[in-house]
């Protein structure tokens, strides 16, 4: 049981050459509830899409659940949720059918629908109140609603370590309390969850370490903060020159942005 | 006129045209879906070669089509995963070579164009019973992986990042698709042609979106339309005057896009509709509203009063003018 979900040892990224994480460590322990913080551009999606495999590293390991990420298979014990819905696509997908693809990693090739598999979905469904709007298209829903169908399609999949970039996002209170019930629940049956926010509003029960991101590198990692503290001119990436006038600022962040649409994009 | 259709060509023909509908669509939908609308089309035009290649060696061309045809749509899938910034530069290369490549390879071999006309616009009378067999064949493995493997494909071509760390194999996938797609280009060749078979894998789904909101039901409309088009347009051109010949390509894609003509102005109807008539969200009336004067109606607001009627909470609302209105003692309150 206690084998360990998520470790990254000296875990390093660069896009299209330019490093955007550097000497990363993170271990994560069964049942831990951590939220990733840090500035706008300071590298959180980047390291969470490193931790699912979808971003190679360059340098260092991942291991999930004791396995290495390259030899990891067990999916259906992990759940993602993207900070955003990917373009709309050419042919309309209903609420219920996004949420229900969340289930395909607990679903054999060819066989139909469990008894379990719609349980499962409809329970995520409520959990983020859609349940009436499961039969309406995704492309007709509000930004704020898209997120929760995000939300519910990672739920369905019971995962047992879940990413969230920004789950709340453009989600109402209410919605957002809602959301906490739900990830208290899965935390209360030893899931870990591992979630980017920058405001963590009602979800700051939940927490039990945070991590602060600062332009690529962990520059906290321990008991939770408080929202303010987060900003705290030591984490942020932006006003840097107002707090260092050693020159050394300058030489910060200032490399040309150099991708086209199509490139290192993916 | 209809002893056409006692004629055995006449039933093969219908038979090949049956299923190629079911088929295409059923491909179509996640080329659609992935905004790819155009890759059947890129593939219809590097399967001519491949066909000209079976002309000139002497092999049924419906094998060299189909070889030609999946090689180049691997070569589109790898061309567009990679996403070169030139990607369809490229793509409209290998387009033009294998139209250019097929009109020289029959010219070599020695055979007349319309020889190649068949092929390219579809023919009803040339389709052998060999060739209805392989059409079955290959139908019936595209519609049992389209349908049987949609939660699959569907996924990837909705979310591919989600789908990858779904653990599925998105590369593979994708890969499938183009294959598929090839290989419902080859079949349909014979009914619809290379050049228009691009359009019975993309019409009929631009026409069931209209009327659908989920994605199976995309799917299975598409998949009727598509026969429907496929079977009637063939027929029509069997009915075409006496010495005149209609290739069944152009019935086909026709009947197929009035499919789309017809159902566009009804979907817009149906749309507003459906949006007109979702209930409101059951939050308490705005007490701020000013009420709506009694005397600006001719009628009370009713079931029957043809104002749109919409629920909301525990009452029922009517639209009118740019209004919400629900009803309350003597006066209608504005929601
Ligand atoms: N596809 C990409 N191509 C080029 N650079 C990228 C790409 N994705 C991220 N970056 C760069 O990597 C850095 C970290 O980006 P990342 O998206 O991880 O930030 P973040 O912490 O998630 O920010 P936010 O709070 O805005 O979501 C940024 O400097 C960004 O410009
Ligand atoms: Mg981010
Ligand atoms: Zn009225
Ligand atoms: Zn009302
Ligand atoms: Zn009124
Ligand atoms: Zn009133």
């Amino acid at each position: 049981m206690s084998v360990t979900p998520l470790h990254l040892t000296d875990g390093a990224v660069a896009i299209g050459g330019r490093p955007v994480l550097r000497g990363i460590d993170l271990r994560v322990e069964s049942g831990e509830f951590v939220a990733l913080m840090g500035a706008n551009g300071s590298g959180k999606t980047t390291l969470v899409r490193a931790l699912t495999g979808l971003r190679p590293l360059t340098s260092g390991t991942v291991e999930l659940f004791g396995t290495d990420l390259r030899h990891f298979h067990d999916w259906q014990r992990v759940g993602y949720v993207p900070q955003r819905l990917g373009a709309a696509t050419g042919v309309p997908a209903s609420v219920w059918e996004v949420v229900a693809s969340g289930r395909l990693t607990r679903r054999r090739l060819l066989r139909p629908l469990s008894r379990a598999d719609r349980s499962a979905i409809q329970d995520a469904l409520e959990v983020v109140d859609l349940a009436d709007r499961g039969r309406d298209g995704v492309s007709q829903l509000s930004g704020g609603q898209q997120q929760r169908v995000l939300i519910a399609r990672a739920l369905a999949g019971e995962p047992e370590l879940l990413f969230l970039d920004e789950p709340t996002a453009g989600v109402d209170l209410p919605n957002q309390l809602a959301l906490t019930a739900a990830l208290g629940e899965l935390a209360s049956r030893g899931a870990t969850i591992v979630l980017v926010a920058h405001e963590l509003g009602p979800l700051a029960g939940l927490v039990g370490r945070a991590v602060v991101m600062r332009d690529g590198r962990v520059a906290y990692d321990g008991a939770p903060l408080a929202d303010h503290q987060v900003h705290d001119p030591r984490f942020a990436e932006t006003h840097l020159h107002h707090h260092h006038t050693d020159g050394h600022a300058l030489r910060h962040d200032h490399s040309p942005h150099v991708a086209s649409p199509l490139e290192g994009g993916r | 006129m209809l002893d056409i259709f006692s004629y055995p060509f006449m039933q093969r023909a219908l038979l090949a045209a049956f299923f190629t509908g079911l088929a295409a669509p059923a491909v179509g939908t996640y080329i659609v879906q992935r905004r790819l609308a155009l890759l059947g089309d890129g593939i219809g035009h590097v399967a001519v070669t491949g066909v000209a290649l079976g002309l000139l060696t002497g092999i049924a061309p419906t094998w060299t089509a189909v070889t030609v045809a999946v090689l180049g749509a691997v070569l589109i899938e790898i061309i567009r995963e990679r996403g070169h910034t030139n990607g369809d530069v490229a793509l409209a290369l290998l387009f033009y070579g294998g139209l250019a490549g097929g009109v020289l390879l029959t010219g070599l071999g020695g055979q007349s164009a319309a020889r190649l006309q068949e092929y390219l616009f579809g023919s009803i009378t040339t389709i052998s019973v060999g060739d209805v067999w392989v059409t079955m064949a290959f139908a019936a493995v595209v519609i049992l992986i389209g349908v049987g493997l949609a939660p699959q494909l569907f996924a990837v071509a909705q979310d591919e990042e989600f789908a990858r760390v779904a653990g599925l194999n998105v590369r593979a996938y994708n890969l499938l698709v183009a294959v598929l797609a090839a290989v419902s280009v080859t079949i349909a060749m014979r009914t619809v042609g290379l050049l228009l078979v691009s359009a019975l894998m993309v019409v009929p789904v631009a026409t069931s979106q209209q009327l659908t909101r989920s994605f199976r039901t995309t799917l299975g409309a598409a998949m009727v339309l598509g026969m429907v088009a496929s079977v009637g347009g063939l027929s029509l051109s069997a009915l075409a005057p006496a010495g005149t010949r209609v290739a069944p390509g152009s019935t086909i894609v026709l009947l197929s896009l009035a499919g789309f003509v017809v159902t566009w102005p009804l979907g817009a109807w149906l749309r507003r509709r459906q949006l007109q008539r979702a209930p409101f969200p059951a939050l308490p009336p705005d007490e701020t509203a000013t009420p709506h004067d009694a005397a600006q109606h001719d009628h009370d607001h009713g079931p029957a009063c043809g104002h749109a009627a919409i629920p909301h909470g525990d009452h029922v609302d009517y639209v009118h003018d740019g209004h919400r209105h629900a009803p309350h003692e003597q006066h209608y309150d504005e929601h």
